[in-house]
């Protein structure tokens, strides 16, 4: 079962995601290198693989919030990496989305670094504490992105498709 | 039921007759716009259409304007190699609105879309920028998105999957004191919402304060909507809206505003009296900490900036030049101008700012983002503090998580930049 490596409180922001100084590194090949850059431990246990892929950053309110730089999200897609917080900044969100990186709303989510999680579509378990919390669920239309399987697939589908055939 | 102004925007570019807020609609696009990040735009433009057959085209390269700004002249051979990887992309996909780092049509995106005419009202703007909020100010619906999200604009020509925002209502009377304005309504209004209090919203701006303020003004307002976590912010296009761009922008074509109905049904209103607004201050690490400078005066600075998107403008500049003309910047405080364009600095040159500046002890730095985000030109050690006229104040933002930045106006930064600490630009004289 995958268990939390991280928690943040609220309005963590793009600049302690994935620092300003970097944003010169574009490609999501690129840019793991660079996840919490200024968390110096938690950036060199994800550079050194001792972060499990599937692990969980815990976090409050507005996660992502401030610049619209893809490098946030393309950061801990790269170490695959899998985040639950209470609400998601906007652009961050929906970069999210069209990158693929897992991610889930769950509004009141408590957990302790080491924290077994499990989730199922409804919900986020932590099984260690034995609470549970519901996830809000996406729009329709967003999820029709994931299912996709991110914006580029999407797009690439829609151009294949004749001008004016719905929507 | 009435619209609010972004829907009636979302509606007519979605091809209906009506939107509401919560409906998920795909606009076409009227302007594109992307700065150095166009490297990773580039990127992600051309795997959509690997292993396709089609070309790789761009839907309109009319309508998708590029701008370098955030690290201009580049800081170092990484960047120079992606801003000369988009020039190529530029001229092969013939895209017009490219400004290079130039004196005279280079400068800040979002100064240089307006003062171009590139932004009308009623259109739809998209930027991968965070502040394409500013262009509000113009009576557009603009909002900021990733990359991936905007090659996927450069292919079909519409956003997709943009959910109509509800809108809040702000209604702004009374006259500023001196030496107060809107960089100190703005911060005021985010430090009472909150960083998350217009999520997913966007900020309508209305009455008799705004309709007496300058487009200038009305930008910075915009551009620091997104800090209370909102989509977008927008004041609907009026007669000062015209008279900008006819004057300043030298737009010919027709201008047609867009008004929200009587009727338009609001989330929220908030009503703000300036009248009495006190020079505020937001203090780190957080945009909406914010306080009357009161609170901080004193705290000891070294450095101070001035410009960026938010306040590198004329009218910026002529009231920090008015502070310090004729004194000196305390001697353990940097002070750094960064006019938001090349017009403006040129502006500048003529009525003298530049030289009042430099006389006083300040640098004046090349139009760009400068220290806003850290990349180069202006970080910090450790320890230090920063009073700046941008727009964030996140840990880490002047290039040092070490470092604490305070975000102000221009009349609060250029009268403490020559106390050396955070001072009442009201007192002392200015």
């Amino acid at each position: 079962m995958p268990a939390v490596v991280l928690t943040l409180a609220d309005d963590i922001s793009t600049d302690v995601i994935y620092p300003g100084r970097y944003m010169a590194t574009v490609l999501p090949s690129e840019t793991p290198q660079w996840a919490f850059a200024d968390m110096t431990e938690f950036n060199a246990a994800l550079r050194s693989r001792l972060i499990p892929p599937g692990s969980i950053i815990a976090a409050g309110n507005n996660f992502g919030c401030g610049s619209s730089r893809e490098q946030a999200v393309s950061t801990l897609k790269g170490h695959e990496l899998t985040i639950i917080a209470w609400s998601f900044a906007r652009i961050f969100m929906q970069n999210a989305i069209n990158l693929g990186l897992r991610l889930a709303t769950a509004p009141g989510f408590t957990a302790a670094v080491g924290d077994e999680i499990r989730m199922t579509e409804r919900a986020v378990v932590n099984a260690t504490a034995g609470s549970s919390f519901e996830i809000v669920r996406l729009p329709a239309a967003r999820q029709a992105i994931i299912d996709a399987g991110g914006l580029i697939a999407y797009t690439r589908n829609r151009l294949a498709r004749p001008a004016g055939t719905g929507q | 039921m009435g619209m609010t102004v972004v829907e009636k925007i979302l509606a007519r570019a979605s091809g209906r007759t009506v939107a509401r807020a919560g409906e998920v609609l795909e606009p076409h696009v009227d302007l594109a716009m992307s700065h150095e990040n166009a490297a990773l735009v580039v990127n992600q433009f051309l795997e959509i259409f690997q292993g396709t057959g089609r070309e790789a085209r761009i839907w309109d390269p009319s309508k998708v304007a590029i701008i370098f700004d955030h690290r201009v002249p580049a800081e170092s051979a990484k960047t120079a190699g992606n801003q000369k990887k988009v020039r190529a992309f530029v001229a092969q996909h013939a895209i017009r609105k490219f400004h290079d780092i130039r004196g005279d049509v280079g400068g800040i995106c979002h100064q240089i879309l307006p003062e171009s005419g590139y932004v009308r009202p009623g259109a739809v703007v998209v930027g991968t920028d965070s502040h394409t909020t500013s262009h509000g100010a113009l009576g557009a619906f603009a909002f900021g998105i990733g990359a991936t999200e905007m090659a996927s604009v450069w292919a079909l020509g519409v956003a997709v999957n943009v959910e109509v925002p509800g809108t809040i209502r702000v209604d702004v009377s009374g006259a500023f004191p001196r030496m107060v304005g809107p960089k100190d309504l703005i911060l005021h209004l985010i430090g009472t919402i909150g960083a998350q209090g217009a999520n997913y919203k966007v900020i309508e701006f209305h009455g008799d304060t705004i309709r007496g303020m300058s487009t200038s003004g009305r930008l910075v307002l915009c551009n620091m909507a997104v800090e209370a976590g909102a989509t977008s912010g927008i004041v609907p296009a009026d007669e000062e809206t015209i008279r900008y761009l006819r004057e300043e922008a030298v737009v010919r074509d027709a201008v047609v505003p867009v008004a929200p109905d009587p009727d338009a049904v609001y989330e929220r209103s908030i009503a703000i009296d300036v009248s009495s607004l006190e020079p505020q201050v937001a203090c780190p690490h957080t945009v909406d900490n914010v306080h009357p400078v009161g609170a901080v005066a004193g705290t000891e600075i070294q450095q101070v900036v001035i410009g960026s998107c938010t306040n590198g403008r004329l009218d910026d500049l002529e009231v920090a030049a008015g502070i310090v003309r004729g004194r000196t910047v305390a001697l353990a405080t940097r002070m750094l101008v960064f006019p938001a364009s090349g017009k403006i600095y040129r502006q500048a040159l003529e009525k003298g700012l530049i030289a009042d500046f430099m006389a006083a002890g300040a640098v004046v730095m090349n139009p760009g983002c400068g220290p806003c985000l850290g990349v180069h030109e202006g970080a910090l050690g450790d320890g230090e503090t920063a009073l700046a006229t941008t727009n964030r104040n996140f840990k880490g933002r002047m290039g040092n998580p070490n470092a604490r930045v305070f975000l102000c106006s221009p009349a609060v930064a250029a009268a403490s930049a020559l106390a050396g600490a955070i001072a009442d630009p009201r007192k002392g004289g200015h």
